[in-house]
């Protein structure tokens, strides 16, 4: 069962106090002291959004953290997601089409 | 008249003849004709709907639906039933049988009088799984989760927070099914209140943390009695996860049930490489993790910790041992099957290899004991002192029972509080400076447990230091296996 081309069920070991599915963070209410990441998912012309976004960025005194993604076709490598995650608390993703 | 299983109702003559075969089963093919001559006779085919080809009430059963409700374990199987009601059954082809509950003398008589029959599909390996869910999935009651398909099932229990550092079984539907064929007690049963959220365990919980901590069924009933003991005021299980200090809960095996489920208590017996022994502790320490939430960084505050608490279990070797069985030195009956939980901390070796005599080896085991916790500090911490073969092979010759080497060991570890005092030795640590000459006992009354374990080569015991003993602490906690199973 280590390869599964399907789904299945596992019982919750847990006392089922936390929501069986994950939420999302909420919005933060400004940018201000928080690293934000610019990732590239490396479809055409995402490079130019991310490129202004920068510049209007850092025209507030934000910095980024640019990254790209190898291809957009698979899922992100675990490393680079495990360093955005390290270096940044918000990300700003560029899905270009 | 109509039969339910899980939700699925089948249709059944109400009076009449009923058979179920299989394609597969030469027996069903030989009594093709017979099916087929019968006047009127409703029949179910396991596996190939177009079988028996030449029976007008064919009925496909290869959801297997009719085969359980029917209870089928051997095809063919026929089956009399008279105002919606069973009134006889045959398995196999024995032609007096069939020719008795048809009521047709001379029913395939130019067949051989007597075949067996072929275990019915719902035996077979393949679907058993998908069954066992299908037939009784509805008596979990647990949350269900999707691992979806893309997910890695190990990555996905990690990620999950499931997990104590090392891999877990996926506790699907079917292997809590399973496990739970190790106990008679209902999933629903309530086993103790873990800490420390204070969460209502059932029996199902427990199995499903069993299931991931890699027991086999018939280990539950001593995971059970292992989580009853472990939840008692007594041993204060949501202090020792507390504590910064970095025991956690061990357990020992008693009676015959230890034999029963293959647990080491020779060789090697505290440490790795008997399923039993790993996985048994590991479930304990599971249920606290997820069902009581308690978790390292959070209500588990200690400064260190040990290996050990991943898992901690092992059995008394009492076929070799000089002594009765631990759990009768807290009341158990003889033969009578327990568990024994304890703080622990790692095991500490204590060497002697020259003693012969019970005398100087008793002085070795007060002082490797009187290590624990600090040389210098008394009656804090619990211990206990387990016993290797070559070493208890010295006290049973010089006939010593357990109560005179616990005796001779208490008077050893009367120590001199000029000695022990803050400051004696240039070291700080110590017990408070008093006029008062009298001696200190290192451990509380009860605080130290013996135990007899280990391989038959080696002239090297184990102290294992506890934590804080007696009320305001841990105290050791025995509880039977035999209400779990």
């Amino acid at each position: 069962m280590a390869v599964t081309t399907t789904s299945f069920e596992i019982l919750d070991p847990t006392d089922e106090r936390a929501p069986d599915s994950r939420v999302a963070l909420e919005r933060p209410e400004s940018l201000d002291g928080l690293r934000v990441g610019l990732l590239d998912i490396s479809k055409t012309r995402g490079d130019v959004f991310l490129d202004r976004l920068e510049e209007l960025l850092s025209e507030r005194g934000i910095a980024v953290r640019r990254y790209a993604k190898p291809t957009f076709t698979k899922p992100m490598p675990p490393d680079l997601r495990r360093e955005i995650t390290t270096h940044c608390d918000v990300v700003i993703e560029a899905l270009a089409d | 008249m109509s039969v339910q299983t899980e939700g699925v109702t089948v249709a059944l003559p109400a009076d009449g003849l009923v058979a179920v075969v299989k394609q597969d089963c030469p027996t069903c093919r030989l009594v093709e004709p017979v099916l087929a001559a019968l006047p009127q006779v409703a029949v179910f085919s396991q596996d190939d709907p177009a079988f028996p080809a030449d029976v007008a009430d064919r009925r496909d059963d290869t959801a297997l639906d009719a085969s359980l409700a029917l209870d089928i374990d051997t095809v063919p199987t026929l089956i009399r039933f008279a105002g919606g009601v069973e009134v006889e059954r045959t398995v196999g082809w024995l032609q007096t049988a069939w020719a008795a509950l048809t009521g047709i003398e001379g029913l395939g008589a130019d067949l051989p009088d007597y075949r067996p029959g072929c275990g019915s599909r719902t035996h077979d390996p393949d679907v058993a799984e998908e069954l066992l869910v299908r037939t009784r999935g509805g008596t979990l009651t647990s949350r269900r989760l999707e691992i979806a398909a893309l997910e890695d099932e190990h990555e996905a229990m990690y990620d999950r927070g499931y997990s104590d550092g090392l891999p877990v079984v996926a506790p699907t539907p079917a292997r809590v099914l399973r496990m739970l064929d190790g106990t008679s007690r209902a999933p629903s049963d309530v086993v103790a209140v873990i800490p420390p959220n204070l969460v209502e365990a059932t029996v199902e919980k427990v199995a499903i943390n069993a299931v991931m901590a890699g027991c086999k069924p018939e280990y539950l009933p001593v995971v059970l009695a292992a989580v009853e003991a472990a939840c008692t005021n007594e041993f204060n299980a949501h202090g020792l996860l507390a504590t910064t200090w970095g025991a956690g809960p061990a357990i020992v095996v008693n009676g015959p049930v230890a034999a029963e489920i293959g647990m080491n208590a020779k060789g090697n017996a505290l440490g790795q490489g008997n399923r039993a022994n790993s996985t048994i502790g590991r479930a304990l320490q599971l249920v606290i993790r997820n069902v009581g939430g308690g978790r390292p960084g959070e209500v588990d505050r200690a400064a260190l910790g040990h290996p050990g608490k991943i898992g901690f279990c092992f059995a008394e070797d009492e076929e070799g041992s000089p002594w009765e069985p631990l759990a009768e030195t807290y009341g158990v009956a003889p033969g009578r099957s327990a568990v024994t939980v304890f703080a622990a901390e790692g095991p500490r070796g204590v060497t002697d290899q020259i003693s012969r005599t019970p005398e100087s080896l008793a002085r070795s085991f007060a002082l490797g004991l009187r290590a624990v916790g600090h040389p210098k500090l008394v009656i804090g911490f619990d211990a206990t002192l387990v016993v290797c073969p070559e070493h208890a092979r010295v006290f049973a010759q010089a006939g010593w029972d357990r109560a005179r080497l616990m005796a001779e060991l208490d008077a050893l570890l009367l120590l001199d509080r000029r000695e022990i005092e803050r400051g004696a030795g240039g070291i700080e640590e110590g017990v408070p400076v008093s006029d008062s000459d009298r001696p200190l006992p290192k451990f509380r009354p009860g605080g130290l447990q013996i135990v007899h374990a280990g391989g038959g080569a080696g002239m090297f015991s184990a102290a294992i230091g506890g934590w804080a003993g007696g009320p305001g602490g841990s105290q050791p906690v025995t509880r039977e296996v035999d209400p779990w199973r």
